[in-house]
């Protein structure tokens, strides 16, 4: 059976018009991704083209030096201290180079490196593929690289949990507010069932502050703008030895850590 | 047709009865759950899924497996499947439902799952699994439906299922395939970045789905005048052998490049599943169990005098479910979990409120399923003797 000129112009057209129409769904549905970049920063804001940061753990001297980061980011957002590591809460936190480091495993390890603590926190993914897994868009990547978690939006299937190589997301597995010790009245407390992690933030650079675990190190931890080639992580980057969790993965992780030799230790 | 289901013995009412206690002990357990949050499982931080997420993704298979009657009847005119090939389609209702059931039961926030809906996002697999999931709860209702409605009047099924029964074959395929996909791309979870899982899925599936679906033939037979015959149990445990043994030969194909490459990522996993890590093993003795149930399995299904004897198949059947569900419900979930990002041991172990909601998603599945099997029989005990042309 042959088909003729006209049907075959038909045919054409007929699938022409059903692959345009499929690409305005696809379209419509995916214009949706837009919308959270659409706002205009208050004058004062910090605004970057990609925040990153640089910790050198070489500067935190004490462990109160260490103490101080963290609780300054717990008492900040209100982090819950369930007093068990099952329903463990925390967006930043200290643990050995060699959990932070898995895949760098070495026997005979620098002895300084050996027994440092790294501060380890969300690494605001370039490619987050806690976002390319979320069902509901809960969590999505500004514009200025920060991965943002809507936790009125999360429906709580912690695919984002699984998705995420750097164990950098938490869940509420039970109501978090009687387990928050100081409550602060200027940032929200969550409810149970939805995933949290750190913003870099957020309502503080919005008001032109620096993010409060760098406020508290003395400088051990630098936070910028990556896109610009004169900010002070960008400098850090370019004069010092730095490594990345995972980088092998891909996800394009934006905190580095300084590594040093041992005569500087 | 629904009111068969209304009329019956003395034991198919106790039946029901009991499914039913048992989906209420799971529901006030489940409030409880709603009321605390999904801290009363033992879920944790590092394993951030387990048995819900496991059980759904056993059953996927289950409900995919349908397939293994429709692609001999419909594509290869194998007409001795025409009267079971109904049992297959109500399981895989039974299956999704059961899926769905344990997919919103894990949720942290239930209340809120129509956002999957309200805003849809192409780029989670969740999504596409939530579309194909829903998709073919519907053909199988449709297609199932219908034939039983026409078969009752002594018609054959109208022209309009067949295209619907020939969409339902690559559907299932999706919905298993989608379902591997929810793990098989993520980085950092070595257990499951592998390109095999999907076909490791399909085989376990239709190995598990067809071995439960000659159980429920026989208990079929046993409790009714309806009696698929013998041959087809036969034909079937012939698609269960060699399921059963793909899906084995691709277990081994995972333990050969973790173990050949030795890279420690790829063995860690295999590690704490089978032989435990610093005293870590809460799944050892259950994976060893079900690594020889599939030897059992394999023996009496390969070897035809035992596989033709239906005391031994039902043996063979059993423990391919059996050690299917423990490697696909439970072990893979766990194992994509342990060791956490940081090479550390969290272990997970399902506590007693988890179990009995588990238990009761599974007695929602068995109701539904009693129902329809219930009405599908009755059809056939009403029109028995009536030839119909499929």
């Amino acid at each position: 059976m042959g088909i003729d000129r006209r049907e075959f112009l038909k045919i054409i057209g007929a699938s022409a018009a059903f692959a345009l129409g499929g690409m305005t769904i696809v379209d419509a549905i995916v214009k949706d991704d837009a919308e959270a970049a659409q706002y205009t920063p208050e004058p004062g804001a910090l605004v970057a083209g990609q925040w990153a940061m640089v910790i050198d753990m070489w500067k935190f001297k004490t462990e109160d030096d260490r103490k101080r980061v963290i609780d300054a980011c717990n008492s900040a957002h209100n982090i819950p201290d369930f007093g068990e590591a099952k329903d463990e809460v925390k967006w930043i936190w200290d643990d050995s180079f060699e959990h932070a480091f898995p895949e760098t495993e070495q026997k005979y390890l620098q002895a300084s490196l050996e027994k440092m603590p790294f501060l380890l926190m969300c690494n605001h993914c370039e490619n987050p593929p806690c976002v390319r897994v979320c069902p509901t868009k809960a969590t999505f990547k500004r514009s200025d690289g920060i991965v943002m978690q809507d936790m009125h939006r999360c429906i709580g299937c912690r695919f984002c949990m699984a998705a995420c190589p750097y164990g950098s997301r938490s869940f509420n597995w039970s109501d978090p507010r009687p387990y928050i010790k100081h409550e602060n009245p200027n940032y929200p407390t969550r409810t149970k069932g939805v995933v949290e992690k750190c913003t870099f933030c957020v309502e503080r650079l919005a008001k032109g502050e620096m993010p409060a675990c760098v406020e508290a190190s003395n400088g051990a931890m630098v936070f910028g703008d990556l896109k610009d080639p004169n900010s002070k992580v960008r400098k850090l980057l370019e004069s010092t030895y730095t490594i990345r969790r995972k980088p092998e993965l891909g996800t394009g992780p934006n905190i580095y850590y300084v590594i040093r030799g041992a005569d500087n230790a | 047709m629904l009111e068969k289901a209304l009329e019956g013995s003395r034991k198919y009412w106790t039946w029901v009865i009991f499914l039913l206690a048992v989906i209420g002990v799971g529901f006030i357990f489940y409030l409880r759950q709603f009321g605390y949050g999904l801290g009363i499982t033992g879920m944790s931080r590092d394993v951030s899924w387990g048995l819900y997420i496991g059980q759904f993704t056993f059953l996927v298979g289950v409900a995919a497996s349908a397939v293994m009657l429709v692609i001999p009847l419909y594509l290869h005119n194998f007409k001795k499947f025409s009267k079971i090939v109904i049992l297959g389609e109500f399981l895989a209702v039974a299956s999704v439902t059961m899926c769905m059931t344990f997919i919103f039961v894990d949720m942290g926030q239930p209340t809120r799952v129509l956002n999957v809906m309200l805003h849809p996002t192409p780029n989670s697999v969740m999504f596409f699994d939530f579309l194909v999931l829903t998709g073919y709860l519907l053909l199988n209702i449709i297609i199932g439906w219908t034939s039983m409605g026409a078969e009752r009047k002594g018609f054959a099924p109208p022209a309009w299922v067949k295209p619907l029964v020939y969409i339902s074959i690559p559907w299932a395929i999706s919905i298993h395939t989608v379902t591997a996909f929810l793990y098989a791309g993520l980085p950092g979870r070595e257990y499951w970045l592998t390109a095999i899982m999907a076909a490791r899925f399909l085989a376990s599936a239709f190995a598990a789905g067809p071995a439960l679906l000659i159980i429920l033939a026989m208990i079929v037979r046993k409790l009714t005048k309806f009696d698929p015959g013998k041959e087809v149990i036969q034909s079937i445990s012939k698609i269960v052998a060699y399921a059963m043994a793909a899906n084995v030969f691709f277990l081994l194909l995972e333990v050969f490049t973790a173990f050949y490459s030795s890279i420690p990522g790829e063995k860690n996993p295999f590690f704490y599943l089978y032989a435990g890590i610093d005293g870590f093993g809460k799944l050892v003795p259950l994976m060893w169990i079900s690594a020889i149930l599939a030897v059992i399995a394999l023996v009496l299904l390969i070897y035809p005098g035992t596989r033709r004897m239906e005391k031994t198949l039902a043996a063979a059947c059993v423990a391919v479910f059996a050690s299917l569900w423990i490697d696909k419900g439970f072990g893979l979930t766990v194992g994509g979990f342990v060791p956490n990002p940081f090479g550390k041991i969290t272990e997970y172990w399902p506590t007693v409120p988890e179990s009995l909601i588990i238990l009761g998603v599974w007695a929602i599945g068995a109701l539904v399923l009693t129902i329809l099997y219930k009405v599908a029989i009755s059809v056939r005990e009403a029109t028995a003797g009536i030839e119909i042309e499929h």
